[in-house]
This record gives C-alpha cells, structure tokens and sequence, in this order.
C-alpha cells in the first residue's frame, strides 16, 4: 500500500520525468503550461538563438506584454522609456519567430498575466505551471501547482518543457470559521505572513484547508496564493471543489463537452489523502483576523489596522531591534503611532493581488457616494483589459472617476513601478499590492499593503481607516 | 557557465534579514534584453547617494570589502521578486558565494544556475562568519565546493549542499544540454501524460 500522500506530492509525483538523485529529492518536473511576459523573457529567447534551440511546445505557452507599458487612461502602444519598448519589440519577434501566442499591448485580453491566464481558462486543476515571475503561486487556488522560475530556468522550460525541481516540504494552513464582514482574503494572508514570518514557509509549499477557505471564492483564493510568496512559500494550493469548477466551466479556454466531463471528474477527486502527514501545520482562527496593514519595509511587519507601531526597543533580540528600527526610519514613523493616524498622499488599487473584477467591486462599494480626500492622488489599475470591460459595464468606472479616481489602462503599474507609475521619494501610498520593500514602487517611496476595500476608506480619509468604521 | 571548485577571497558582512531582490537590483536596471552591465546596480540605493557618489558607510564601498567576493548575509536573503538580475549583477560584481541562514527558493536557483554558491549554515555559525567578515582582519575565506568546507582565520566550517547541485557548480555544466540528453525520456513522459490527461491539450484560441 502506498502511503498516503499530500495533494502537493501527488502533483509532483504525477509530473515527475526523472529523479535527478538518489533520495528522489531532486527531480526533473514536467511543466504542463506557462505564461511570459517581456522582462524576465528576453535573455532565455537570446539563450535559446545562440544554441540554436527551439521551444518544446510552443503551443502550451501565452505571452503578455504587462510589466512596462503605459496605463494611461487612453491606450496607446507607446512605451513610457526606450529599455521597456526595446523589451516589448523583442519580446513580440521572440513571440512570432518561435510561433507563441502573444497579447500585445494593444490586444483587447491584455492584462496582468496571473489574472488573464486564469480568466481566459488556461489554468486548470492538477497542472504545473512555471512561469518568469514569483507571484505564479496565485494558480494554486485552482489546484494547479504555480511556482515562480528565474530567466535561466524560462530557458531550459522553454527548451525542454521541464525544469530541474528539489522537492519542498508539505506545509498545511488551516483556516477555519467565518471572516468577519470588512475583512478579506488579503487580510487573512497578510495575517498569516504576520503570524510565521517572511521566511516562515521557505523551503515549503502551503497546502490551504479549513472551512474560511472553502467559503472563498476563485478570486479570493487567488489573493491568498497569489501572497504565500511573500512567506517564502514556493507553490500554494487549494484542493478544487465545487465552487473551482463553477468558474471554470464557461471560460474560453476551459475544456468543452466529453472532454470537461472527463476532467471535472478527474479533478473532483484532486485531494490530499486523509491521513497524510505534513511538514508543518498552522492553523489561523477567522473570527480573530482584523483588517491588515504592514508600517514597515517587508510584508511580515504588519498589524491590525487599529493597532500601534511597534517600539525597537522592545523588541527581542538585537537583530530585531536593528530591522524594527530601520523599517520605522525609511516608513518615516515613530515608535507607538497609532496607524489610523497615518496620512497618505497616494492610494493605488492594482496589481495581480487585487485588481479583480470582485476586488474592484469591494472598492467601488466603499467609495459610493464618497469623495477622495483633498491632497490624496488616487488611481485604479484593473487587472486585465477585460476586467476594465467588465467593470465599465457595471457602472464601477463612474463610481471610481466621480470620487476622484483615475480609471486607468491595465498592466502591472505602481506594484513595481516598472513604468511611469511611481511614487516620489517620500511619498506614501495605501496600496493593494503584494510588497512594500524599500523602493518597490518608487526610490524613497513608501507603501503601506492594505485590501482594496481599505485602500478605498484611506483614500477617502487621507489617512489609513479600519474600512468597519464605514459600515462596509 | 564558470565552474566553482576553490575560491579565495574577501567577505563581507551584511547581517540585515530579508533583503530583498528590489534592493539587490532595483527596476532601472530591468529594462535590457541582456546580461550585461549589471554591476553598477548591485545594491544602488545602499551604495550611492542621490547625486551617484558613493555611500561610505555602505560596507561594499569600504576597503578592504570593495574587493569582497563573498557575501555573509541575513536570513531570507533574495526574497521576493524572481528577477535573475539580481543575481546577473552579483557575479559581475565579482561575488562568487553567499553565506547565511536561508534564501529565498527563487533566489536559491537562480544563483546555482549562474555559478554562485549559496551556501546555508545554522544561525550560531552564521554569527561566527559575521564577526570574522566585519573584521578587515580576518575576513579573508577560503571556500572548497569539493570538499564542502569553509575556512577563516585558521577555522573550518562544513556545509551541506544537494550532491545534484554540487555536480553542476563543480563542472559549470549547462543544464538545458544536459536535460536535452532525456529528449527521449520526456517525449516518453509526455505521451503518456497527455493519454492520461487529455484536457491538457491546449484548446484552440476562439
């Protein structure tokens, strides 16, 4: 009898080509699919010209122009500086001489790549997906296994529709209860990072479980494993269910007919066995979690949204003394400051985390009616070009521009600031993205990572706000 | 790529946790289609002032350490985004090994596809390596991937590493050629993954 195994083991066994050493610890991992953008691409389609080599299996691959083009509210093809347009060019001659699919800028499924190869049905239950960019987690909320690979390993994936893999430790989080109204998915990730550490999941591959989980929907569990990166995490999943399957179903690229029936049953029984054992366990209560912010430079320095920095001098040890202490300096905080009292001069709603057509409805509901407060800069980023549709066919564009917002052109924008969008140093942004390091979203910039719904009551306020105060 | 085998040199300490790829290579020096000229973004906002000079209090601008070719760093380093520059700049700043508690699962690859020895070794080892790179005189280390050893100021320190990932620092392989010798192997994989799995097979764009 086998023993039993987790759902993390059984997708790397069931796309396991070779062991690579003796203790099976290394194996060479078959990839069923994988997404490109422009910036991570280019040396491994130059590697691949130079050794004259050509891509495995063109067909299983999507390109998307995402990281360095303009968002202006009007598109153009324009990029904003000539390294980011040399790098779209070469990406689209890279796309055509090796026959990949591509999404242009001017394409109208343009979008963040882990938000359109999920709302196109390219993700499905039980896939490996290795793609150039860390926030491949978020495919784990389909039960897919989505890791990020650097540009070396684009190459030999590209070449060989495998990669060198070492296996990773079963972590399972458990999260059970009812979230509380006003807090979300993003709050219960940044609460989990808060809880284990920034490397409380390196070396491991989270497995979510718990009846919170269940109640989330695709995009929810997208949030979540699109943020178990920023823990170390290298792979996140949730087991499909019924509510995976819904969302599937009617996309365009999802499986029709006898062959949907097929997967959908295949994929119903996609499931750790009952007695399989973990590396690790940790469980989270939902009734405790509260609206989440970071005050520091890395995504595990965060609290409750009514909480106080923190004092260095308290802290344990020295070397947490020393980080406390130079997070405090760069956010340009003090000790013991209540975070509500925190003014912003920027609130950015964007980026694969949470720039969603739900995330986008989280945001218009709280700014109904409400007016950005004088002095705050405020701009959304939708996720995807058909996100933006969407979202102007349910009147949420007039909400977002009536209060004040800019309603912009997708692509990855502020999260990272590869292009024009980017904050001034000294600046300080309510943001919903995924990391608020030092520089991320501009040289001096400082980020604060909220929810959607949160960036919203801040935006309103000019100040951080527990978005519950507005009886959201 | 350039093979590890014995290398000499300089360390330098960088105790701070979780430094992040966005501080090893901020996003201006993510706009080329090539490896080179990654050097001077290494660290850049730590290593030089608004107006391009030099930050004398960064450690790297510090003789001896302008000269480091190894790095005993915090834990978590590399964490964050995937970028390859970061470690593309590393090597070009002549590092050739990391040392510390842990690294980031991206950053960890990325480095042993480039010939950077990454190494990690338990927390209390970790500070006696700081203590000996914060001092100009004994930050000098001698690491040997052979016999996986570490040695300074007359001490020695064993490390472990995957027999797989030794094998190809040591020879400076270059896996995708390596990988092509299994064509078969994977063609063989993929038939009968695909039999099993049929829906895998890429629907047509509408």
């Amino acid at each position: 009898m086998t023993p039993p195994r987790t759902l993390y083991d059984k997708l790397v066994d069931a796309h396991t080509v070779a062991r690579l050493d003796e203790d099976g610890s290394t194996v060479l991992l078959y990839v069923d699919r994988s997404v490109l953008n422009e910036y991570t691409s280019p040396q491994a389609f130059t590697g691949l010209r130079e050794a004259g080599r050509q891509v495995w299996a063109p067909e299983r691959l999507l390109g998307v122009v995402d990281h360095v083009n303009a968002t202006t509210p009007t598109r153009t093809a324009e990029m904003p500086d000539p390294g980011g347009a040399g790098q779209v060019a070469y990406f689209a001659r890279n796309c055509r001489d090796f026959g990949i699919e591509l999404f242009d800028i001017l394409h109208p499924m343009q979008g963040i790549e882990h938000v359109v190869a999920p709302e196109l049905g390219l993700i499905l239950p039980g896939m490996v997906v290795a793609a150039g960019d860390s926030h491949t987690t978020t495919y784990g909320a389909f039960g897919a296994l989505g890791f990020g690979i650097g540009t070396s390993d684009i190459e030999h994936m590209l070449a060989t529709a495998t990669v060198v893999y070492r296996r990773l430790a079963p972590m399972q989080v458990v999260v059970d209860g009812r979230l509380p109204l006003g807090v979300t998915a993003k709050d219960v990730v940044m609460a989990l990072i808060e809880t284990i550490g920034a490397d409380g999941a390196t070396g491991c591959a989270i497995e979510f479980t718990g009846q919170t989980i269940a109640d989330l929907s695709v995009e929810g569990r997208m949030t979540l494993c699109n943020m178990a990166v920023e823990c170390g995490a290298r792979g996140a999943l949730i087991a499909p269910d019924q509510t995976v399957l819904d969302y599937l179903k009617p996309l365009a690229r999802a499986p029709k007919g006898d062959a949907w029936t097929a997967a959908a049953d295949a994929w119903t029984k996609l499931k750790a066995d009952p007695e399989a054992v973990y590396a690790r366990r940790v469980v989270l209560q939902a009734e405790a979690i509260e609206p989440m912010v970071t005050w520091g430079t890395s995504p595990d320095q965060a609290a409750s949204v009514r909480a106080r920095t923190p004092n260095p001098e308290t802290e344990a040890s020295p070397a947490r003394r020393r980080d406390v202490a130079r997070a405090l300096d760069y956010m340009g905080l003090q000790p013991g400051a209540l975070l509500e009292e925190i003014r912003i001069d920027r609130a950015f709603i964007g980026s694969c985390t949470n720039a969603r057509i739900e995330d986008l409805r989280e945001a218009a509901a709280v700014l109904q009616g409400r007016q950005v407060a004088e002095g705050v800069r405020a701009m959304v980023v939708p996720g995807s070009s058909a996100v933006r549709r969407q979202a102007e066919a349910e009147g949420l564009d007039r909400i977002f521009l009536n209060a004040g917002f800019e309603w912009r052109q997708s692509g990855c924008s502020m999260c990272l600031a590869m292009n024009d969008d980017v904050l001034a140093p000294g600046e300080r942004c309510a943001s919903s993205t995924n990391r608020n390091f030092e520089g991320r979203q501009g040289a001096g910039g400082r980020t604060h990572l909220m929810s959607p719904a949160m960036v919203a009551a801040a935006a309103v306020f000019g100040r951080i706000t527990d978005v519950r105060r507005l009886g959201a | 790529m350039e093979p590890f085998q014995t290398v000499e040199g300089g360390a330098a300490a960088m105790p701070a946790a979780n430094i992040d790829t966005d501080v090893i290579m901020p996003k201006q020096f993510l706009k080329g289609i090539d490896r080179k000229g990654l050097a001077r973004g290494v660290f850049f906002d730590l290593r030089f002032d608004e107006a391009g000079g030099p930050r004398e209090t960064f450690v790297l601008n510090q003789p001896p350490w302008t000269e480091a070719r190894f790095l005993v760093v915090g834990p978590n380093f590399g964490c964050g985004s995937s970028r390859e520059h970061a470690v593309w700049g590393l090597a070009q700043l002549g590092i050739r090994a990391l040392i510390g508690t842990s690294f980031a699962g991206i950053f960890f690859d990325n480095c042993a596809r480039n010939g950077l020895l990454a190494i990690t070794l338990p927390a209390d080892e970790i500070e006696t390596l700081l203590a000996l790179a914060a001092d100009p005189a004994t930050c000098r280390f001698t690491i040997d991937l052979a016999e996986q050893v570490i040695e300074g100021a007359g001490r020695q320190l064993r490390f472990e590493i995957d027999a797989s990932r030794k094998h190809a620092l040591l020879n400076g392989l270059d896996p995708v050629g390596v990988t092509l010798a299994r064509a078969d192997e994977i063609r063989a994989f993929e038939a009968a993954h695909l039999a099993a799995n049929p829906w895998l097979a890429p629907a047509a764009a509408p």
